[in-house]
C-alpha cells in the first residue's frame, strides 16, 4: 500500500505503542486511586501531560486531556461560550474550519447565538479585514484554525490574535489538530487562549486529544461526572492512550524541523510530478503558506470519487473532500469557500505525506494517478454532457 | 487470469446484500457501491434507503463478504432528474413513477458509467427480474416469483444497459434469498421490506407533494364531466386518475377521478362506466431488443397492476395502445410496459388524455 493520507490519520509510532503497553495490564490502576497501581497510572498521566505541554509551549496545568480533537474543539467552543456573559452571544469563526468547529458553532447558532463565518480568499487565507469588521462588544469567542485539514493552508494566527485582542475582549481558540508536528507550535507565543490537539494525527493512538487552556481561561465542562482533569473533563482518563499521545507529541515536536524539510521536498516533487504527468490540474492554495506534506489538487474532467476508487484498487490510499457520516463524499466546503466552482471541487484530491513516507512513494503515487486519470478521461467523452 | 469485475448496487436491504453474495459466488471480483441520492431529512430517517443506518448495514454486509464497499454521491443528479421530474409531473396533474426515472437516469446511466469507468464488466442490482441472451440479443424477463417481479420498473433498459446489467436475485423466490442471507450470517437477513419512496421522509408523500408542489396543493372544485360541483379537493396534485377512495363526494354510484385539470385547479370525477377508455398514447417509448412496429402485447399500466391484452403501434419515441376491451383510464405519468408472456418488450410513459 502507498499511504498518502496522513492528514486523515497516521500509523502509530513504535515508541508510542511500547510506552502504552505497560498501562494496559501492568499499570492498569485508576489514576484517581490512592494505592500503588493507581499512583503508577497517575504518574504516566502526568508525565504525558508534561510532554504534551512541552510540545505545544504550554504549562502542564494548562493541558486537559479529552477523547480526541473533536471533543477538545467542542469543549473550547461550547465551554467558553457557556461561561461568557449571556449578553455577549456573538461567535466568529471561518468558513474553512474542520466540521468539529463548524458544527459546534452551528449548534450554538440554533440556540440564540449569532455566528459569523469569515470568508477566505482564493488562497484559503482568512480575510482579516472581515474579522476586524465582525468584532464587536458582543463577541465572546473567535475560533480560527491554525492549519487547514483539506488544503493545508496555515492561517495568520498571530495577526488574528492581535486584531482580536486590540479590538475586543473575546477569547481566541484555534483548532491546531493539523498543525502540531508539521509546523512549529507555541501556544504562548501565538497568544491564543484555547487550542485543540489530537494524538492520532501525529503518530499517537486514536481517541485521544487535548485542549490547551491558558491559565484562568473560563471554560464550563461539557462532560460532567467524577471531576477528573480539574473538573473540566470527567471520566476515567484513557491512561494508555494519553501516555501514547505524550510520547508521540514529544517525538513529533523534536523531529518537526527536519521532517518539515523532508516532507515539503517530497510534497513538492509529488505535486510537480503530477503537474508534469497530467494536464489540466490545479493546485489549491498553492501560493499560500501550507503545512509540509500536504497538497490539494483539482483534476479537471474527472470525478474525485472515481479517482479514489481506482487508486484504492491500485493500492494507493488518498482522499478527497470531507467524508460524511454515510461515507460518501460531498464537494469540499473548504474549496467552495475558496471560490472553486462545485464541478471542479468534485474532482478534488488530497495527498498528505508523513513520517513513514519515502522517496519511492512519490513516483509510484504519480504513476498510479496518471494511469487512473488517463483511464477516466478516455471514457469521459463517450458520456460527455449526460451526467456531468 | 484475473476475475471479471462486478459492481453491485447495495441499498442496505436483504435483496442487494444477497445479490452481492451471489455475484461473488459466481466468480466475480465484486465491489459494493451504495448510492447517496438524497440530502434531505430522509437521509437521517432510519426508513430511508440512503440513511446512515442503511449505509452501515450495507458496509457490514460487504465486510462479511470481504468485498470493497464505497458510498458514491449522486445527490445532485438525483435532484436534477428524479426529484425535478417528480415535481414537474405532479405540477401538471400527472402521477410519476420516480423509480422508473431513477433506473433510467441514475442506476442504469450515471452509476453504469461510473461502474464502467471503474473497470467493471457487469453491474448487478437487487431487482427481481431476469436477463438472458437469445438470438444474439439481451432479453429482460420477469422474476421466477411472479409476486416479487420488478421487471415493470426496468422496461427502459436497452441492449447497451443489459449487456452490463445482472439481476441475480430474480432467479430465486424471496424466501430463498432470505435463507441465503441467513446462512451467510448477513445482518440484513431479516430486515423488513421497504415500500416507501426513498426520498420521502416517513413515507408521507402527501406532505412531500404539499411542500414541493405548492401550486398543486391549493383546494379547488371537484366536478362531474358536465360541470356539476360535487365537493372540494385539497389540491389537484394529491389525486391520481382512477382514484376512488378519499374523494369525500357521493352521488349514488362510486365515483373515480377521471381527469385532473391543473390549469384551472379542477378535479373531474365520473362513474366506472364513464372512466373507461379504448386506448392510450405513450411518450418516451423504448424497446429492450428492437422496435417491432405493430404488435400484440399484454400491457401493464401500473406497478403490480393487471395485464391487459392490446395492440401496440410504435412510431419512433411514441406509441398508440388500443386495448382489446375498454379499460379504466390509466394515470398519465405512469409507465405502460409491454409483455410477451414473461418477456418485457419495452414500454413508455402514459400521455395525458387530449
Amino acid at each position: 500500500m502507498i499511504y498518502v493520507d496522513y492528514a486523515a490519520t497516521t500509523p502509530m509510532m513504535d515508541e508510542a505503542l511500547e510506552a502504552m503497553l505497560p498501562y494496559l495490564q501492568e499499570h492498569f490502576g485508576n489514576p484517581s486511586s490512592v494505592y500503588a497501581a493507581g499512583r503508577e497510572a497517575k504518574k504516566g498521566l502526568e508525565e504525558a501531560r508534561e510532554k504534551v505541554a512541552e510540545a505545544v509551549g504550554a504549562q502542564p496545568a494548562e493541558i486537559v486531556f479529552t477523547a480526541g480533537g473533536t471533543e477538545a474543539d467542542n469543549l473550547a467552543i461550547k465551554g467558553a461560550v457557556a461561561k461568557a456573559d449571556p449578553k455577549r452571544n456573538h461567535i466568529i469563526t471561518t468558513s474553512v474550519e474542520h466540521h468539529a468547529v463548524l458544527h459546534a458553532a452551528e449548534s450554538l447558532e440554533s440556540r440564540d447565538y449569532r455566528v459569523t463565518f469569515l470568508p477566505v480568499g482564493a488562497d484559503g487565507v482568512v480575510d482579516l479585514d472581515a474579522l476586524k469588521k465582525a468584532l464587536s462588544a458582543q463577541t465572546c469567542l473567535v475560533s480560527v484554525m491554525l492549519a487547514n485539514n483539506e488544503v493545508g493552508v496555515v492561517q495568520p494566527l498571530s495577526d488574528v490574535v492581535e486584531i482580536v485582542k486590540q479590538n475586543s475582549r473575546a477569547l481566541v481558540h484555534t483548532d491546531a489538530v493539523q498543525a502540531l508536528g508539521k509546523i512549529p507550535v507555541n501556544v504562548a507565543s501565538l497568544g491564543v487562549d484555547l487550542a485543540a490537539f489530537s494524538a492520532h494525527k501525529l503518530g499517537g493512538p486514536k481517541g485521544v486529544g487535548a485542549l490547551y487552556m491558558r491559565r484562568n481561561t473560563p471554560v464550563e465542562p461539557i462532560v460532567h461526572g467524577g471531576g477528573q482533569e480539574r473538573g473540566l473533563r470527567s471520566g476515567t482518563p484513557n491512561v494508555a492512550g494519553i501516555v501514547g499521545f505524550g510520547v508521540a507529541a514529544e517525538i513529533a515536536a523534536a523531529e518537526q524541523a527536519s521532517e518539515a524539510e523532508r516532507l515539503a521536498s517530497l510534497r513538492d516533487r509529488l505535486q510537480g510530478g503530477v503537474l508534469e504527468a497530467i494536464d489540466d490540474v490545479d493546485v489549491n492554495a498553492g501560493g499560500a503558506e501550507r503545512v509540509p506534506g500536504t497538497t490539494s489538487l483539482c483534476i479537471r474532467g474527472v470525478e474525485g470519487e472515481s479517482v479514489l476508487l481506482l487508486l484504492d484498487s491500485k493500492g494507493v490510499a488518498a482522499s478527497s473532500g470531507s467524508a460524511c457520516a454515510s461515507g460518501s463524499l460531498d464537494p469540499s466546503h473548504v474549496l467552495l469557500a475558496m471560490g472553486v466552482p462545485p464541478e471542479r471541487a468534485h474532482g478534488s484530491l488530497r495527498f498528505s505525506l508523513g513520517r513513514n513516507s519515502t522517496e519511492q512513494d512519490v513516483p509510484a503515487a504519480v504513476e498510479a494517478l496518471k494511469q487512473t486519470v488517463e483511464r477516466l478521461r478516455s471514457i469521459a467523452p463517450k458520456f460527455a454532457g449526460r451526467s456531468a | 487470469m484475473s476475475k471479471p469485475k462486478a459492481v453491485v448496487a447495495m441499498s442496505g436491504g436483504v435483496d442487494s446484500s444477497v445479490a452481492a453474495a451471489l455475484m461473488k459466488e459466481d466468480g466475480y471480483d465484486v465491489t459494493g457501491i451504495m448510492l447517496k441520492l438524497w440530502k434531505g431529512a430522509a437521509a437521517n430517517n432510519d426508513s430511508g434507503c440512503c440513511s446512515v443506518d442503511a449505509a452501515e448495514d450495507a458496509r457490514r454486509v460487504a465486510q462479511v463478504l470481504d468485498i470493497p464497499f464505497y458510498v458514491l454521491n449522486f445527490a445532485d443528479q438525483f435532484s436534477r432528474t428524479v426529484i425535478e421530474d417528480f415535481k414537474q409531473q405532479y405540477g401538471r396533474g400527472m402521477t410519476p413513477n420516480p423509480c422508473v426515472v431513477c433506473n433510467r437516469s441514475i442506476k442504469f446511466e450515471a452509476l453504469l458509467e461510473r461502474a464502467h469507468a471503474y473497470g467493471a464488466h457487469v453491474l448487478a442490482t437487487g431487482h427481481y427480474a431476469r436477463t438472458l441472451l437469445r438470438d444474439g440479443r439481451y432479453r429482460l424477463q420477469r422474476a421466477v416469483q411472479a409476486g416479487k417481479d420488478q421487471s415493470y420498473v426496468l422496461y427502459m433498459l436497452g441492449q447497451q444497459q443489459l449487456q452490463m446489467a445482472r439481476f441475480p436475485v430474480g432467479s430465486y423466490p424471496k424466501e430463498e434469498i432470505r435463507q441465503i442471507a441467513e446462512s451467510l450470517d448477513l445482518r440484513t437477513a431479516n430486515k423488513p421490506e421497504s415500500q416507501d419512496l426513498c426520498f420521502v421522509p416517513g413515507g408521507d408523500s402527501h406532505a412531500f407533494v404539499s411542500q414541493n408542489v405548492p401550486q398543486g396543493s391549493v383546494s379547488g372544485p371537484i366536478v362531474t364531466a358536465d360541470g356539476r360541483r360535487l365537493g372540494t379537493h385539497k389540491g389537484f396534485a394529491h389525486y391520481t386518475i382512477g382514484q376512488r377512495k378519499g374523494l369525500g363526494v357521493s352521488a349514488g354510484l362510486p365515483l373515480y377521478v377521471k381527469e385532473i385539470r391543473a390549469g384551472d385547479n379542477t378535479v373531474v370525477v365520473a362513474d366506472a362506466e364513464h372512466l373507461r377508455v379504448d386506448g392510450m398514447d405513450l411518450d418516451q417509448v423504448s424497446f429492450v431488443a428492437g422496435a417491432p412496429g405493430e404488435f400484440r402485447a399484454s400491457v401493464m399500466t401500473r406497478y403490480r397492476g393487471a395485464e391487459v391484452p392490446a395492440t401496440v403501434r410504435a412510431d419512433g419515441g411514441s406509441a398508440r395502445v388500443d386495448f382489446d376491451e375498454p379499460q379504466p383510464r390509466p394515470a398519465p405519468g405512469q409507465a405502460a410496459v409491454f409483455y410477451d408472456g414473461d418477456e418485457v418488450l419495452g414500454g413508455g410513459t402514459i400521455r395525458p388524455a387530449e
